[in-house]
């Protein structure tokens, strides 16, 4: 214990170190029925640290280009030690940390953390989100096999439909017409450098909001704790919380670990564009609430071309969603009762469209 | 307004050039089609005399040019019947079945004339027809045969390459069945009718009508199609040679060859039948239903010993492909990268479709050959499958020791909160 | 309760949580650092097994002669000709997919299966194949002979 109190002293004298985490020391967590929720972003945030880590080993024996791709990854897979263990963990982890996004997302909406003055965390939560789908979209294509040829194909077709900037925009991700090596190139240079760069800085700014506003409270409990102050009830946020959230941490990776081995994600096989398209070809689950939609939508509306609209459609939500703190404010009532009335709306539609696009041929 | 009028000069000879023009622009329309005025009426009149625009329209030689005039005569340019059909414009009227080899050879056998239209075109059909049984039965007066038209149709004719022609390989089996398969109109031959059923359910058929497999053969394939004959008992595996190169090689070579010869029987026919073959199986060398060799052979005898010899290589290397694989699909299912090991059984499947081959040699040592060499990377393949579970379970085996080492820390942490907090 | 007494819960409470905690965090620790260490190691096999692939030896094959060699998930060909020179196509006949092999005395590609032959490169020419088989670049460099896939323009 003295190691830790010496090395404490040494930080402290050259960073200033007791100055600099004072305020986490004072942060505190409140306690109600619902603080279980509060674990997601750090969940989130610990699932993101895992991608750097397990990506950064990948990139040691990845090779991007249509070439070598696959057999890359199929290397990794099946000769290079515990290979297997590290991209399974890779690909695992970044499907529950897209899942994760989206329930913190969600647990903020409904406990309304968004609220003033939180609004600029919420924003910058959006887009973090955003990004989180499109590290999703990016590192899909990454193994070059068939299910993701056709999955970005597909993709970035429905990316054209959008009016104006649709098509440069589609040439723009394409690196082209169609989808080829150069597709991939440019794919794996979003994934590794550009993607994690804006991330970064954006999970600073987040995390940086989230440490000085301080944890929200419930709107009926913070009515109820500002009448009777001698009820609330938080927790210190170091060590208490914090090893708890570590708790929860381990407990991730130990998930993590069990899905890779148990469950190691397959190779498929390699993509060849002179092949037809398999039939009932998806796009990855985080995308299927949409893609559902899409097919729903009659081929014309009115005079619109049905795909135009549902991409429109789904720029304008996703533009409301980002501003979705400014609609509400302290006064109308009415108000906070459509985003509440929204937002059940919001998660039952996600849900729903998604089990229904991933049963659906 | 005033309505503006073209004042036109009257000009008489304004309808010459009308008319001119009118038979200019008539002669521009009917530029490479000679006039056949006898569809005129034929293509209204019932059957058989009956042949309409539509049908004749589909034929190769109306597209070439000829008219019904060129093989019945007559003059195609008149409206009048007596003229058309008369005999001084050389009008034959309808063919007698009699003379339709010779009619269709007028042309088909003249290199000179055949040159003008399709210069790759064979012109020794009529030639080998003479050679069938179909010819032969013809010269000796037999009408019942088929001739020309049987076959190709006629008014509508299209070429072989055409998916709808009565000749085009697709199509070939049905058009003999519309005699051969017909016991009423074969009666009096001495030959069975049973070949298209049996054809139907064979393996040739299956790969050229459902797997659209054109280089499956069809009745012509193997008895000719103008010279179309039986190969004849000894000349058999001369025919199926043809594709099946490898295993006429090995039975030319084999004790069996003299002893088919020597006893008349007809080759590859007498163990894989003829119209109706099957795909063979292993069975075929054993003492069940399927079984061949036991058709002629004593059980006992050193031959069914070799037999069994054989059918037991074959069992053993396909029993170990089986379980290689069994393992293979296992550890795959676990998420092991098995495919290095798959491409060995492919191999090893390569090694049974060899043995299967080298049966037809009937010499067990060749036989053994391949065997061998098959069990061997089945042998090798079956051990990358084991060591995949073996790197299976030491997965599973390491992640529980992770697992409890991850638990340790939860139990720790959580002690340590309830110490902290208390 | 005497002043020892009261510590010894407390002890013992620590040193059951110092167990936990340390041997479980030494533990889970281990089984991280130790994959990840391993993987850091290139292993024997640098070759990706990819698009290039050494078929043979520069001595291996005499003039007029063919050899199987695996590439990728499927068999390859690799024929030098009477004249010397080096081919390569896949070895998988497009009829029905046996292996094919190099006739040394046809001087042609033949498949056994159904008596289907191609010319040197790889074009069908008699029998059932329906379709040429897939030809391959060949290098020599030094004294081995790379074969690789036709790169995409």
């Amino acid at each position: 214990m003295s190691f830790l109190r010496n090395l404490r002293n040494w930080l402290d004298e050259r960073l200033e170190w007791d100055d600099l985490i004072a305020p986490l020391r004072k942060k505190t967590v409140p306690l109600h029925r619902l603080s279980y929720w509060y674990f997601l972003g750090g969940i989130t945030l610990f699932l993101f640290v895992i991608q750097v880590l397990t990506g950064i080993l990948l990139l040691l024996y990845y090779r991007s280009g249509a070439n070598e791709a696959f057999e890359s990854v199929q290397y990794i897979m099946t000769r290079v030690r515990f290979g297997w263990l590290i991209r399974s963990i890779h690909s695992w982890s970044a499907n529950l940390m897209i899942f994760t996004a989206f329930a913190h997302m969600f647990s903020v909406l409904f406990l309304k953390a968004y609220r003033k003055p939180r609004e600029l965390t919420w924003v910058s939560g959006v887009f973090l989100l955003f990004l989180v789908m499109g590290f999703g979209f990016s590192g899909y294509l990454l193994p070059w096999n068939t299910l993701a040829f056709f999955a970005t194909k597909v993709g970035t077709e429905i990316t054209g439909q959008v009016p104006v900037i649709g098509k440069p925009l589609m040439i723009f991700l394409r690196g082209g017409e169609e989808v080829t090596g150069a597709t991939l190139t440019r794919f794996f240079g979003f994934h590794v450098a550009l993607l994690p760069g804006i991330t970064t800085l954006l999970i600073l700014l987040h995390v940086l909001l989230v440490q000085r506003l301080g944890m929200s409270i419930p709107p009926k409990l913070e009515v109820q704790w500002t009448a009777n102050p001698s009820e609330k009830r938080e927790m210190k946020f170091f060590p208490n919380f914090l090893l708890r959230e570590l708790m929860a941490w381990y407990a991730a990776l130990g998930v993590l670990g069990a899905l890779a081995a148990v469950f190691p994600w397959n190779l498929g096989v390699k993509a060849d564009p002179f092949v037809s398209a398999p039939a009932g070809i998806k796009p990855e689950w985080y995308f299927l609430f949409m893609f559902q939609t899409l097919k729903l939508i009659p081929p014309k509306v009115w005079f619109i071309d049905g795909e135009v609209l549902g991409v429109l459609a789904f720029g304008l939500v996703g533009l409301l969603w980002l501003l979705l703190p400014f609609f509400e404010s302290d006064q109308p009532s009415h108000m906070k009762r459509w985003i509440t009335g929204l937002s059940i709306f919001a998660l039952a539609y996600t849900a729903s469209m998604s089990v229904y696009g991933y049963l659906a041929k | 307004m005033a309505i503006l009028r073209n004042e036109l000069r009257p000009f008489s000879g304004a309808r010459y050039i009308g008319l001119t023009g009118f038979v200019v622009l008539a002669a521009c329309l009917g530029y490479g089609q000679t006039t056949n005025s006898c569809l005129d009426c034929h293509s209204a009149l019932p059957d058989p005399l009956g042949v309409t625009q539509e049908k004749f329209s589909q034929d190769i030689h109306a597209q070439k040019g000829l008219t019904c005039a060129s093989c019945h005569g007559g003059d195609p340019t008149s409206d009048d019947p007596d003229k058309a059909m008369s005999k001084k414009a050389g009008w034959k009227g309808e063919i007698d079945r009699k003379q339709i080899p010779e009619l269709c050879g007028s042309c088909h056998s003249d290199p000179a004339y055949m040159r003008q239209f399709n210069p790759s075109l064979r012109t020794d059909q009529l030639g080998q027809y003479h050679t069938s049984v179909h010819g032969k039965r013809f010269a000796a007066g037999d009408t019942k045969v088929a001739v020309c038209t049987d076959c190709h149709s006629v008014h509508d004719l299209r070429a072989p390459s055409d998916p709808r022609s009565t000749v085009n390989p697709l199509n070939v089996a049905n058009t003999c069945s519309r005699c051969h398969a017909d016991a009423d109109y074969m009666k009096g031959y001495s030959i069975p009718t049973d070949q298209f059923a049996k054809y139907s359910a064979s393996v040739h058929h299956q790969a050229l009508a459902v797997r659209g497999d054109l280089s499956a053969p069809t009745c012509t394939t193997c008895h000719g199609n103008h010279g179309a004959a039986p190969p004849g008992v000894d000349k058999v595996q001369n025919v199926c040679s043809n594709c099946h190169a490898f295993q006429a090689q090995m039975y030319e070579k084999s004790s069996h060859k003299k002893a088919f010869e020597a006893a008349s029987l007809p080759g590859c026919v007498v163990c894989h039948s003829n119209h109706g073959i099957s795909h063979p199986t292993d069975a075929y060398l054993g003492t069940g239903p399927d079984a061949v060799c036991m058709r002629c052979h004593t059980p006992g005898d050193h031959c069914d010993q070799a037999r069994a010899g054989l059918q037991s290589g074959l069992s053993q290397l396909d029993e170990a492909i089986k379980s290689a694989d069994q393992v293979l699909r296992v550890a795959e299912s676990s998420g092991m990268e098995v495919s290095e090991a798959r491409l060995g059984q492919d191999q090893a499947r390569d090694s049974l479709t060899k043995a299967r081959v080298t049966i037809h040699s009937f010499r067990k040592d060749l036989v053994d050959q391949d065997i061998q060499a098959g069990l061997k990377t089945a042998a090798k393949d079956l051990q990358a499958g084991k060591e995949a579970m073996v790197e299976r379970n030491y997965r599973r085996f390491g992640l529980g020791i992770s697992l409890i080492a991850i638990g340790m820390v939860l139990a720790g942490l959580r002690l340590y909160i309830k110490k902290i907090e208390s | 309760m005497t002043a020892d007494q009261l510590p010894q819960p407390e002890s013992t409470r620590r040193r059951v949580i110092g167990i936990f905690l340390g041997s479980g965090l030494l533990a889970s620790f281990a089984s991280f650092i130790y994959p990840v260490l391993r993987y850091l190691v290139p292993p024997a096999v640098a070759d990706l097994g990819g698009d290039e692939i050494v078929a043979a030896k520069l001595t291996e094959l005499k003039p007029n002669s063919g050899k199987i060699f695996r590439f990728g998930n499927r068999p390859g060909l690799l024929i030098r000709t009477a004249s010397g020179e080096y081919r390569a196509m896949s070895a998988t006949c497009t009829h029905l997919s046996c292996t094919v092999q190099y006739r040394d005395d046809l001087r042609q590609v033949w498949c056994a299966c159904h008596n289907g032959r191609y010319d040197l490169n790889g074009r069908n020419i008699s029998g059932p194949p329906p379709r040429p088989l897939e030809g391959f670049e060949v290098q020599v460099r030094g004294d081995e002979i790379f074969v690789r896939r036709r790169r995409e323009a």
